[in-house]
C-alpha cells in the first residue's frame, strides 16, 4: 500500500472543520505541520462535540457538589449516593444529527453510547428515558422520523433488556429540520464497584474488546455535531450501526471483569473512537499512551491508520489492565464471545503515539490533543424581537371551553403517548413500580425497600420565550414530578440543544439557560453530576431550534410501598388545588392552537414558593396521606383535570369561584379573546400554565393539612363518570364544561392514527 | 461453490411485512404492484452441494411456514 | 423442587424468571454451554433475544448444547415451561407444535393483557383458581400460527391451554392462542411473561399459579 508522502495543510483543516488560527496553534504544539493521522485526531477531538469549546467556561458555573454526589463531572457519568450501600449512575445524552440523517440507527446508537457510559463506571444499567423533539405531525418528514426515533430506541432496549421507563415528545415547527433524539439512562452498582477511566500504571496493557472495528461513522457524529446541517444530507453512509446483542454481551463481560478486579480503568468508545478514548483516558491519568493500530481487529481489509483511529464502530470498549491479568481478561471476553486483544502500553512519555505493526505513524502531546484545545467566550446579546414565526392558528376562540379540553387533549404536545411506549418494554429486570402514565415520575424499586424516581422534561418552547425563566420552570417541572411520587431530588444531568453559539442571540440563549439551571439546581439541593451539550441545531434553511434543556432528575423514596398515583383513586375523595399556581396563557399550549406568537419574557417563578409547595406534596406522598398527585403541566389545570380523572377511570366535579383569580386575566396578556366561546379569564384559568400547580385528591382533612406549608383550595370531588368543571369567571357566562370520561379517552387516544 | 437460499413465507400464510410494502409502493408513485412477499437471502459457499438440502431444513429456513429455493453459481 | 433456567447469550428475562420460580421453590440458572442440568426438576426457557433472534427467533438457541440435555429430559417427561423467546427455542426445537411470526402490527408491543385459561387440568395451570390471567406481554415476533391438520389435532388433545381473551390479541395469533402443551403434557409454552406477574407491587401476582401448578406437579409426580 502506498505511502502517504505530501503532508496535509490548512485546506485540509479546514475541510475538517477547524478553524485557520486552530490550525495554526495545532502546527505550533507539534513543532510542524501535522501529518494526516494527527490532523484527524486533532479535528476530532478539537471539535465542537468533543472538547465544547463554546460552552466549557460557561458550565464550569453549574454547581456539581453535594452531600449525595458520589462521582460529579467528568467522567463517563455522574452517580449519587442512594443508601444501602449503593450508588446510582445516571447521565442523558444526545444524537440529534445522526438521527436526522437516518433516524432508527441515530436513536438506537444514542441509547448504545449512553448505556455504555453506565457500564463504563461500573453500574449496570436499570432503566432508560427518551426525550424526543420533531417537527409538527402534519409534516410526513417528522411522522416519518418519530416512527423510525421510537423503533430505533424500542428494538436497542428491548434486546439489550433494559427497561424503557419514562420520556417526551414535543412536536414544534423549529424542529423541523433539526429534530432532537436524547437518551437518558441510570444504572446502580454498589459503592466500591465504582470505577474511573484515567489510564495509570507504567508498562500497563491497553486493551481493546468488543465489536470489530470498520469504517462505520468515518467522520460521523463528531463531525456533524461541529457543523449545520447543510442542504447536502449524503451523510447517511457515515451513521454508524449499533448491535445491541453485541452490547449485550459486551455489557455482561465488562461487568463480570470489574466484579473479579481484572481491570484497572475503563473507558468506553463514543464519538471519534478510539482517538478520544485513548486520549482522555491518557489525560485524566497524566500518562502517555502506545497504540499499534495493527492490533486492533478490523471488520474490513486496508483500513489505514487514520481511519482506525477515527472508526466509530459500535459496542466497543477501552480498558488498562496489568500485564499478568491479560491473559484472565482474554479468557472472560472468550466466555462472552466478545473479541478482545491488546493493542497498547501506557508510557510515561505524555505523548499519545500511533503506531502501525512497529512503525511510529503519529505522535501528539496529550496535553495539546485534550487540555490545549482552545476555549471560546460566547458573545451573548438579547436579540430585538423573536426569531421563531408565530405558529399556525388551529382552533377558533369562538369554541366552547369543552371544546377547547377536548382540542387540547388530542393536540400533539398533550395527546396520551401511549403507541409510542407501548413499543417499548418497560418492566424487564422486575424493578418497576410505576410504569408509564401510572404517575408523574417512573419508580423503580431498590434492594432494601426503597425506590427511586426519575424524570425527564423539558418544554422549548417556554425557554425560547424566557431562557433564564423556562429553563428553571424545566428543572422544577423534573422535581414536581418527583415529588409527586414522593421522591426527594439527588442530583441532576442536562442535555443542552441549541442552536450555533456563535450567533448573538443564540449565545444569549445558552447564557441565559445555564444561569436559571444553576440557580434552580443550587435552589433545590440537586447538583448537576454530568450532561452533554449538542450546539449547531440548525440548518442553512431553517432557523434555530427552540433553545432545548432537557433536564434530567433522579431522586429517592425510602419506602416503595409509598410511591403516589397520578390517577385519581376513589369515588368520594376531595380534590385540591396545591402550590402557588399563578396561570398565564404566556406560551402555553392554547396560545400555541390560537396562533399567538411567543412573548417576550415569561412571569418570574418564585422558586421558594415552589420548592415549598414540591416538599408538602413529598411528605403527604410518603406518609400515605394522598390518594393521588399530579403535577399541572401543559393545558393547566383543565388537561391535568382530565388526566387524573382518565388515570384513574373516575369522573370528577369541580368549581372555581372568584377567589382563585389573581391579577392575571385580560390586562396582564393585554390581549382580547374575542368571539363568544371563552372568556379569557376563564381561558387563564382553566388553560393557563405556570410552575408550582398540583391537583391532589385524599380525604379533605389531609389535603387540608397541606395547607400549613403551601396554598390550598378544595375544589371539588371525586366520582361519577363524567367530567365537570364550573368556572365562575369576572365575565359572567362562562359555560361550564361537562365531558364524560369516554369523549375524554376518544380525545385523549388521537396520536393511535398516526400509528394505524 | 458459491451458493444461495432465498426464503420466504409459505403462501397462504399471512405476510404483514410484505402487505405494508405492497400498500407503500403506490404512495411512493409506483402503481401496478401486487403479490410483495419479504423473505431472506442466505449466501454461503459450500464444499458439497449436496448437503443445501439439510442445512435448509434443520437451520437456514423453519419448513413449517417458510419455502426454501437453493439457487447454484458454478 | 429445584427449577433450573436457562441462560443464553442474549437472554433478557431469565433473572426474572429465577426471582419468580423461587418464590416457589429453589432456582439456578442454567449456563448454555453446559449440558448438565444439575438434577433439577423443571426446566424454564426464558424470554428475551437469544443469540440476537439471528435468522429466526430461537432457530440458534435450540442447537444448544444446554437445549440438548432439555430436549432428551422433556422426551422423557420433564417438565418445561418456555416464556416468549422460550416458547419459540420449543417450537423450533420441535418440542411443541406451530410457529411463531411477526406480530401482525408489525411492531414490538407490551401490553398487560388478559387471558383465558383454557384447560384448567394442566400441570402448568392446576393451581390456578378460576378467572382470567393479567399478564404482560412484550415481543415483535408472538403470531401462533400452526396448520390445519396440527391445529384440529391441537383442539381435539386439549393442547391449547391459553387463549388472549376477546379483544386482547394484538398479535394476530391463530385462534387467539396464546399457549400451547405437546401431547404428553409435559411442555408448554406461552408468548406473555408470567415471571412478570408474581408481585403487586409491580402488577398483578397472576402468574405465580403457573409456577406453582409446575411445584405441585412435581411433588405430586403427576403430569
Amino acid at each position: 500500500m502506498s505511502e502517504v508522502v505530501t503532508l496535509p495543510g490548512v485546506e485540509d483543516a479546514l475541510a475538517l472543520g477547524l478553524t485557520r488560527a486552530e490550525y495554526e496553534l495545532i502546527c505550533e504544539k507539534q513543532g510542524g505541520s501535522p501529518n494526516q493521522v494527527e490532523l484527524a485526531m486533532y479535528s476530532l477531538l478539537w471539535s465542537e462535540h468533543c472538547a465544547y469549546k463554546h460552552s466549557k467556561k460557561l458550565l464550569r458555573t453549574l454547581p456539581t457538589e453535594g452531600p449525595s454526589v458520589v462521582m460529579g463531572p467528568g467522567e463517563n457519568a455522574g452517580a449519587v449516593d442512594v443508601g444501602n450501600g449503593l450508588v446510582c449512575a445516571f447521565k442523558v445524552e444526545s444524537h440529534n444529527h445522526p438521527s436526522a440523517v437516518e433516524p432508527f440507527q441515530g436513536a438506537a446508537t444514542g441509547v448504545g453510547g449512553i448505556l455504555r457510559d453506565i457500564f463504563a463506571i461500573g453500574a449496570r444499567p436499570i432503566a432508560v428515558l427518551d426525550s424526543l423533539r420533531f417537527g409538527e405531525p402534519s409534516s410526513p418528514r417528522s411522522r416519518y422520523l418519530l416512527d423510525r426515533a421510537v423503533a430505533g430506541i424500542g428494538h436497542y432496549g428491548n434486546s439489550i433488556g433494559v427497561p424503557t421507563i419514562g420520556g417526551e415528545v414535543y412536536f414544534e415547527a423549529p424542529y423541523e429540520q433539526n429534530c432532537l433524539v436524547n437518551a437518558m439512562a441510570l444504572g446502580i452498582a454498589k459503592r466500591e464497584q465504582l470505577v474511573t477511566s484515567a489510564a495509570v500504571g507504567i508498562g500497563n496493557v491497553v486493551l481493546l474488546f468488543g465489536a470489530s472495528t470498520g469504517r462505520d461513522g468515518i467522520g460521523g457524529a463528531s463531525v456533524l455535531a461541529s457543523a449545520e446541517l447543510g442542504e447536502d444530507d449524503d451523510k447517511r453512509p457515515t451513521v454508524q450501526v449499533g448491535d445491541p446483542f453485541e452490547e449485550k454481551k459486551l455489557m455482561e463481560c465488562s461487568l463480570e471483569l470489574l466484579e473479579r478486579g481484572l481491570l484497572v480503568s475503563l473507558q468506553d468508545l463514543g464519538a471519534a473512537g478510539l482517538t478520544s478514548s485513548a486520549a482522555e483516558m491518557a489525560s485524566k491519568g497524566e500518562v502517555g499512551i502506545d497504540i499499534d493500530v495493527a492490533s486492533v481487529p478490523l471488520r474490513e481489509a486496508d483500513m489505514e491508520p487514520f481511519e482506525i483511529m477515527v472508526s466509530e464502530s459500535q459496542e466497543r470498549m477501552l480498558c488498562v489492565v496489568e500485564p499478568a491479568n491479560v491473559a484472565a481478561v482474554l479468557e472472560l471476553c472468550e466466555k462472552w464471545e466478545v473479541g478482545g486483544a491488546p493493542i497498547g502500553t501506557v508510557t510515561d512519555t505524555a505523548q499519545m503515539r500511533i503506531f502501525k505493526a512497529g512503525r511510529l505513524v503519529g505522535c501528539m502531546p496529550v496535553r495539546a490533543l485534550v487540555d490545549d484545545c482552545p476555549l471560546y467566550d460566547l458573545e451573548p446579546a438579547k436579540p430585538e424581537g423573536m426569531p421563531y414565526p408565530a405558529p399556525k392558528a388551529l382552533l377558533s376562540k369562538g369554541v366552547t371551553p369543552a371544546e377547547t379540553l377536548l382540542a387540547l387533549l388530542s393536540s400533539a404536545n398533550i395527546v396520551s403517548r401511549r403507541p409510542l411506549f407501548e413499543q417499548y418494554d418497560a418492566v424487564v429486570q422486575s424493578r418497576t413500580v410505576r410504569r408509564p402514565e401510572q404517575a408523574d415520575a417512573a419508580v423503580l424499586q431498590l434492594p432494601g425497600g426503597s425506590a427511586l424516581g426519575v424524570s425527564i422534561d423539558c418544554n422549548g418552547r417556554r425557554v425560547a420565550a424566557d431562557p433564564y425563566s423556562g429553563t428553571v420552570a424545566a428543572v422544577l417541572e423534573c422535581a414536581s414530578n418527583l415529588a409527586c411520587v414522593g421522591a426527594r431530588p439527588l442530583g441532576t444531568t442536562n442535555n443542552l440543544n441549541f442552536g450555533n453559539p456563535e450567533k448573538l442571540h443564540i449565545a444569549w440563549q445558552l447564557t441565559e439557560a445555564v444561569r436559571g439551571l444553576g440557580d434552580a439546581c443550587r435552589a433545590l439541593e440537586a447538583p448537576i453530576v454530568g450532561g452533554n451539550v449538542s450546539l449547531y441545531n440548525e440548518g442553512a434553511s431553517a432557523g434555530p431550534i427552540y433553545p432545548t434543556p432537557v433536564i434530567g432528575m433522579v431522586g429517592e423514596l425510602p419506602d416503595v410501598h409509598a410511591a403516589g398515583r397520578s390517577g385519581f383513586a376513589r369515588a368520594g375523595d376531595a380534590i385540591a388545588l396545591v402550590g402557588p399556581f399563578t396561570p398565564s396563557l404566556d406560551a402555553s399550549e392554547l396560545a400555541k392552537l390560537w396562533g399567538w406568537e411567543l412573548p417576550d419574557g415569561l412571569p418570574a417563578i418564585d422558586i421558594d414558593a415552589v420548592a415549598g409547595a414540591q416538599q408538602a406534596i413529598r411528605e403527604a406522598v410518603r406518609a400515605g396521606a394522598l390518594a393521588s398527585a399530579h403535577d399541572i403541566a401543559e393545558g393547566g389545570l383543565a388537561v391535568a383535570l382530565a388526566e387524573c380523572c382518565l388515570g384513574g377511570g373516575l369522573g370528577a366535579r369541580v368549581s372555581f369561584g372568584e377567589e382563585f383569580f389573581g391579577a392575571e386575566g385580560a390586562e396582564a396578556t393585554g390581549r382580547e379573546a374575542g368571539g363568544s366561546g371563552i372568556s379569557l379569564d376563564s381561558a387563564v384559568a382553566l388553560f393557563g400554565e405556570g410552575s408550582g400547580g398540583f391537583l391532589v385528591s385524599g380525604s379533605e382533612d389531609a389535603l387540608r393539612a397541606l395547607g400549613a406549608s403551601t396554598p390550598v383550595q378544595i375544589v371539588g370531588s371525586v366520582g361519577g363518570d363524567v367530567l365537570q368543571i364550573e368556572c365562575f369567571a369576572r365575565a359572567q357566562g362562562a359555560s361550564p364544561i361537562s365531558l364524560t370520561l369516554a369523549e375524554l379517552a376518544e380525545a385523549h387516544g388521537a396520536l393511535a392514527e398516526l400509528f394505524a | 461453490m458459491k451458493a444461495r437460499v432465498l426464503i420466504r413465507p409459505k403462501a397462504g400464510i399471512l405476510d404483514p411485512q410484505g402487505e405494508a410494502v405492497q400498500r407503500a409502493l403506490p404512495a411512493l408513485g409506483f402503481e401496478g404492484v401486487a403479490n410483495v412477499h419479504i423473505g431472506r437471502l442466505v449466501e454461503l459457499d459450500v464444499d458439497d452441494a449436496s448437503q443445501l438440502e439439510p442445512m435448509c431444513e434443520k437451520l437456514l429456513a423453519n419448513p413449517l411456514v417458510e419455502d426454501y429455493e437453493i439457487v447454484l453459481n458454478q | 423442587m429445584k427449577f433450573g433456567v436457562l441462560r443464553f447469550p442474549g437472554s433478557c428475562d431469565e433473572v426474572d424468571a429465577l426471582h419468580a420460580a423461587r418464590r416457589v421453590g429453589d432456582a439456578e440458572l442454567l449456563w448454555h454451554r453446559e449440558r448438565d442440568l444439575k438434577g433439577v426438576d423443571a426446566i424454564v426457557v426464558p424470554g428475551g433475544f437469544s443469540y440476537g433472534d439471528y435468522l429466526r427467533a430461537g432457530a440458534i438457541a435450540r442447537f444448544s448444547p444446554v437445549m440438548e440435555s432439555v430436549i432428551a429430559f422433556a422426551n422423557g417427561g420433564g417438565l418445561v415451561l418456555g416464556i416468549c423467546n422460550g416458547f419459540q427455542v420449543l417450537c423450533e426445537a420441535r418440542l411443541l407444535p406451530g410457529a411463531l411470526l411477526p406480530n401482525a402490527n408489525l411492531r414490538f408491543t407490551f401490553r398487560q393483557v388478559q387471558l383465558e385459561v383454557v384447560e384448567h387440568d394442566t400441570a402448568f395451570t392446576r393451581a390456578h383458581d378460576g378467572g382470567r390471567l393479567s399478564i404482560p406481554a412484550k415481543h415483535s415476533w408472538g403470531r401462533y400460527y400452526a396448520d390445519e391438520p396440527t391445529l384440529t389435532a391441537m383442539q381435539e388433545h386439549g393442547q391449547i391451554v391459553l387463549r388472549y381473551a376477546k379483544g386482547e390479541n394484538f398479535n394476530g395469533s391463530l385462534d387467539d392462542i396464546a399457549g400451547v402443551r405437546n401431547e404428553q403434557g409435559n411442555v408448554f409454552g406461552l408468548m406473555p411473561h408470567p415471571e412478570h406477574a408474581v408481585d403487586e407491587l409491580t402488577g398483578s401476582t397472576d402468574g405465580l399459579c403457573i409456577f406453582a401448578s409446575m411445584r405441585m406437579a412435581v411433588e405430586g409426580a403427576r403430569v
